[in-house]
């Protein structure tokens, strides 16, 4: 493999304007993680202070090994949703290391309106879910929450990925061999209350824990009997006669000490399978993305700027390095671990297509995973590209990418639009995680082009009609609603306020996150690749 | 009287210690005045004595027998020629009597003339003051003669609960009782009383409403002898613990340009009610939806002064000298413009793993972090001795930046190369603050010790010394092990990214 080499000047002007622009987005990606970090308000601390029970966060640092690190999963869900009353919609999952093995964490934060499930948590606990067992990731389930969030039950109950979906899922996974493990430190009522039930192994705290199909009041309602929560659900009925957990914990300490204990005993989980070395930092400073990206995303730039801030000692193995060069294609290996790159550098061509749907095949046959790095405006229109069958060649390259079995990771980095998206294996092709940058936006299409679609229908519109076209004046004023909405819906964190993605990273930590996320993949038994019927 | 009071300072008597010793010492070496420094004998040997250009002992270690002995000092300055004396803060710099005595003496206290600082030391007569000259209080009951038990039933029906009792005459914590409801009112009343009577020697108590999630905010003062007052913008100190300020900013997260403008015209609306001269600063209380209210004025350089000097770019120390000496104000208050963040944080020499048990004993090797926009103002260096004798402030850490996070970031970089050998500090707490998603969201207020602190410290943050020492040898030795640092051997295919111990986490905190 060759070091790339930069023509990357961080001294340049337009390198400072960007390093400028790139690092206010992130100070303001930080500063959004922050408050949302900070969960439920004062008032919601301080009663779950009172009840004498550890913040969210505090739990998950005691269940970690010292240092370990912690990928936290979608911090940012339901931001700017729900009055912005659900931080992180009430949830923190991400996979962190426990007695040196990868575990996904999902713990419910009670200082976020009773740890409720909103849409959005059902949908990022679900999503967990998802993750762990695609990777055969063991899961630790922190339950503290009070339920549905009654409100709005016709968005959390019925669906097939709605509220069911989770023990449907635990099911699912402790049958695959997926070990799922549940911690009451507080309510597990209702639907809740199948948690710890489905779980195969459950811990309660005395004191804190309680776990009921119907609480006291429901109880009162239905039988007229008047009963504590803690003679109804409490831990010594759930350790001592009910049997719905197995452990009975003294304190949360306590609890999170044994949960240590029992993913001690998981017995030998799966090696890491795929082709890792000793890692190497790139040769080339991460923190230098912040120069390299451009304030706009109509400017280009050469892609391998980026591969070579990411992957150690920015070593690159270029494929068809001469054909189809709007799509960079190559070996490398990051943290150590070897993977196939795509990544866009222009709209994508015929040959673009090709080139890309040969690398998908030949990591396939390897067994090697793909990184997609999507900065992608779409695929070339026009007479001649239509007759040359751009559709047909930008669907190989959208079939390659549907199934190939391995492990596949996309990164946006700058634009995600229209087919483009696809091909690039987007959210619905399934990539194993999905990030973006803060500087990324998504949509259909760009909001100039799409607001420049709509003004030429309602032109021809009113063309039919005999009606007068509109005047300059009036045509910016009937394309400048269209123009915010797609700014508004484009942005990053509309999107992963929706799980859309994954999370939103600071680019110079990507190198970090891609390498524990890949890490996180290899564990899972690999599947063969069969691919269908590609249109020639 | 105050213009005679003035004039020109020449040789000043330096009679405190530690880090606030060294600081007005530096302070007079750059205003060319000739500083003398009256330490205690087991202060005689210490950092700031060897930093002084000349030195005076006042006598043994017990404040009552040195620092605390006015006939001593005064003594002292009189032996040396001083024509002033620099009290610092805490011990005599707060002590109308001993102001007055300096005077008597034919010599310059720098600090406010006793009559303000007898105001504003007892806290009923400041309350009284001060809601006459229109500066907003909180709703509270006070008494000549303190508050009786039948006099605090009345009140608790007029201000409702909670409520707070403290001490008429004290600070720092003592003789202060939060009451939450009626039946703890007549022990929590007994109890701060016999607080206040055995810290301070007054059991004189007052009533005040207890606003919840308050934030301390104070507003650092400057007054000339010609009537100028100028205020230098606030200072926040919402980080509390067991009401001792430990992490203190400039600006306040919460202030916006209106408040800071309401805020500081109070202030100086407060200094001029008591005939303010010197530094000094006004401590209010905000309430969550910004209304504010007097807590008190504390008349003496404050510990945390270095975040405003930061920001503001005034040196107050220099300032207090000038003042003292007839000198005018160093800026108008159109001049004063606050830029970018400050944040300091006390590192004291305690052990925040046993409950803030204070550490005495012999320091080894001590070494203060720089890098830009550092400031360390320290009391003690290498080979130094901390003992039991005065407080467990060993030095303060105080970082600037043009923004709040890279203040933050900083501090906490700063912190983190702090090295402090033989001695336990609260370094690694106070990092936990900086740390804290609400700490750096800008929202913490003077509850935020109390209930997000109360999981510190995490489990297995500590390793055994045995496994420091071994790991430390392995590094001098070059060993390259090069094994992952995990509870379970990883299954041997290599470099696995997850068994790196880097503590990493999305977004950086």
């Amino acid at each position: 493999m060759t070091v790339i080499e930069s023509r990357f000047r961080p001294d340049d002007e337009e390198s400072r304007a960007n390093a400028e622009s790139n690092r206010s987005l992130a100070a303001d990606l930080r500063a959004r993680l922050e408050r949302a970090r900070a969960g439920g308000d004062a008032k919601a601390r301080a009663r779950h202070r009172e009840q004498n029970k550890l913040f969210v966060r505090d739990r998950i640092e005691r269940l970690l090994d010292p240092g370990a690190p912690f990928l936290e999963l979608s911090p940012l869900a339901a931001s700017g949703l729900y009055k912005d009353e659900a931080p992180g919609a009430g949830l923190v999952t991400g996979i962190g290391r426990i007695e040196g093995r990868p575990c996904m964490i999902v713990a419910n934060d009670a200082t976020v309106k009773g740890g409720a499930y909103f849409p959005m948590t059902v949908r990022k606990h679900l999503r967990a879910q998802a993750i762990a067992q695609e990777n055969h990731l063991p899961c630790v389930y922190l339950v503290d929450s009070g339920g549905a969030f009654l409100p709005l039950q016709s968005k959390v109950f019925p669906d097939r990925h709605h509220f069911g979906r989770i023990f449907f899922n635990q099911a699912r996974m402790s049958s695959e061999g997926i070990p799922q493990v549940a911690v009451v430190l507080g309510s597990c009522t209702a639907g809740g209350a199948y948690v710890p039930a489905m779980s195969d192994e459950a811990i309660i705290v005395k004191g804190i824990g309680t776990i009921f199909l119907g609480g006291p009041p429901l109880v009162k309602a239905a039988t007229g009997v008047e009963v504590s929560a803690e003679e109804l659900g409490g831990a010594d009925v759930h350790a001592r006669h009910s049997g719905v957990v197995d452990h009975l914990a003294e304190d949360e300490e306590d609890a999170l000490r044994q949960t240590r204990a029992i993913v001690a005993t998981l017995g030998a989980g799966p090696a890491p399978g795929g082709d890792i070395a000793a890692s190497e930092p790139p040769r080339h400073d991460p923190s230098e993305l912040y120069g390299v990206v451009p304030r706009s995303l109509r400017e280009v730039y050469d892609v391998r700027e980026v591969i070579a801030r990411i992957v150690d000692g920015s070593r690159f193995r270029e494929f068809k390095t001469l054909y189809g060069t709007t799509l960079v294609c190559g070996f490398a290996r990051l943290e150590g671990i070897l993977v196939g790159i795509i990544a866009n550098n222009g709209v994508l061509f015929s040959e673009s297509a090709l080139k890309g749907t040969h690398f998908i095949e030949l990591c396939a046959a390897r067994g090697v995973p793909l990184l997609f790095l999507q900065n992608i405006t779409g695929f070339m229109v026009g007479a001649e590209y239509e007759r040359g069958g751009i559709a047909k060649d930008g669907a190989k390259m959208v079939h390659a990418v549907a199934n190939a079995a391995v492990p596949k990771i996309t990164v946006i980095i700058g634009g995600s639009f229209g087919a483009g998206n696809y091909a690039m294996c987007g959210r619905a092709y399934e990539p194993r995680f999905l990030f973006m940058w803060p500087n990324a936006r998504i949509s259909v299409m760009g909001g100039d082009q799409a607001s420049n679609v709509l003004l030429t229908v309602q032109q021809e519109q009113r063309a039919r009609l005999g009606q007068e076209a509109m005047t300059p004046p009036e045509a910016d004023a009937f394309r400048k609603p269209i123009l915010e909405s797609y700014e508004r819906e484009g942005s990053p964190y509309y999107s992963t306020a929706r799980l859309w993605d994954d999370g939103i990273l600071d680019p110079p930590e990507t190198r970090r996150v891609l390498g524990l996320a890949f890490a996180a993949c290899l564990r899972a038994p690999q599947k063969a690749t069969r691919f269908g019927v590609f249109r020639m | 009287m105050s213009r005679l009071a003035a004039r020109p300072i020449r040789r000043v008597l330096v009679a405190n210690r530690g880090e606030i010793a060294v600081r007005v010492m530096r302070a007079c070496e750059e205003a060319d005045l000739e500083a003398v420094l009256a330490a205690s004998e087991i202060d005689a040997t210490g950092f700031a004595a060897r930093t002084a250009p000349e030195l005076v002992v006042l006598g043994p270690a017990p404040p009552s027998e040195s620092y605390l002995n006015s006939k001593r000092i005064l003594a002292a300055a009189r032996e040396r020629r001083c024509d002033a004396i620099h009290p610092g803060y805490g011990f005599l710099a707060e002590n109308p009597g001993f102001a007055a005595a300096v005077a008597d003496a034919g010599l310059i206290f720098i600090g406010p003339p006793p009559g303000a600082m007898a105001m504003m030391g007892d806290k009923i007569a400041a309350r009284q003051a001060m809601e006459q000259a229109g500066v907003p209080v909180l709703p509270g009951v006070t008494g000549r003669a303190g508050v009786d038990l039948a006099a605090a039933r009345r009140a608790a029906g007029r201000l409702g609960f909670p409520l707070l009792i403290k001490a008429a005459a004290g600070g720092g914590g003592r003789g202060i009782r939060i009451v939450r409801q009626a039946g703890e009112l007549e022990a929590a009343l007994a109890a701060a009383r016999r607080e206040s009577e055995g810290a301070f020697g007054d059991g004189r108590v007052m009533l005040e409403r207890f606003i919840e999630e308050a934030r301390h905010i104070e507003v650092q003062v400057l007054a000339d002898h010609e009537g100028n007052c100028i205020h230098l913008g606030e200072r926040e100190c919402s980080i509390q613990r067991r009401f001792q300020k430990i992490v203190e900013e400039a600006p306040s997260p919460f202030v916006t340009a209106a408040l800071r403008q309401r805020l500081g015209e109070t202030a100086v609306a407060a200094a001029r009610a008591c005939g303010y001269v010197n530094a000094g600063t006004v401590e209010f209380l905000v309430a969550p939806d910004g209304t504010f209210y007097f807590l008190e004025m504390n008349a003496r350089i404050q510990v945390e002064h270095p975040v405003t000097e930061a920001v503001t770019g005034i040196d107050l120390v220099r300032a207090q000298l000038a003042i003292a000496g007839g000198g005018p104000l160093p800026a108008s208050q159109d001049e004063i413009v606050m830029r970018g963040h400050a944040i300091e944080c006390r590192i004291t020499a305690e052990d925040p793993a046993r409950d803030f048990a204070p550490c005495a004993g012999k320091v080894g090797q001590v070494v203060w972090p720089t890098g830009p926009g550092i400031r360390v103002d320290a009391g003690i260096e290498s080979g130094d001795t901390i003992g039991v004798h005065y407080d467990s402030l060993i030095a303060k850490l105080i970082a600037h930046g043009p923004d709040r996070m890279t203040a933050v970031r900083r501090l906490d970089r700063a912190l983190g190369s702090v090295v402090v050998l033989g001695v336990e500090t609260i370094v690694p707490y106070l990092q936990a603050v900086l740390r804290h998603p609400l700490f750096r969201a800008g929202q913490a207020t003077t509850a935020f010790v109390a209930r997000e602190m109360a999981g510190w410290p995490p489990p297995g943050e500590t390793l055994p010394d045995e496994a420091l020492v071994a790991a430390a040898v392995a590094e001098v030795l070059g060993s390259s092990g090069g094994g992952p640092v995990s509870g379970r051997a990883s299954a041997g295919t290599g470099p696995d990214p997850w068994d790196r111990s880097d503590r990493f986490r999305v977004g950086g905190s």
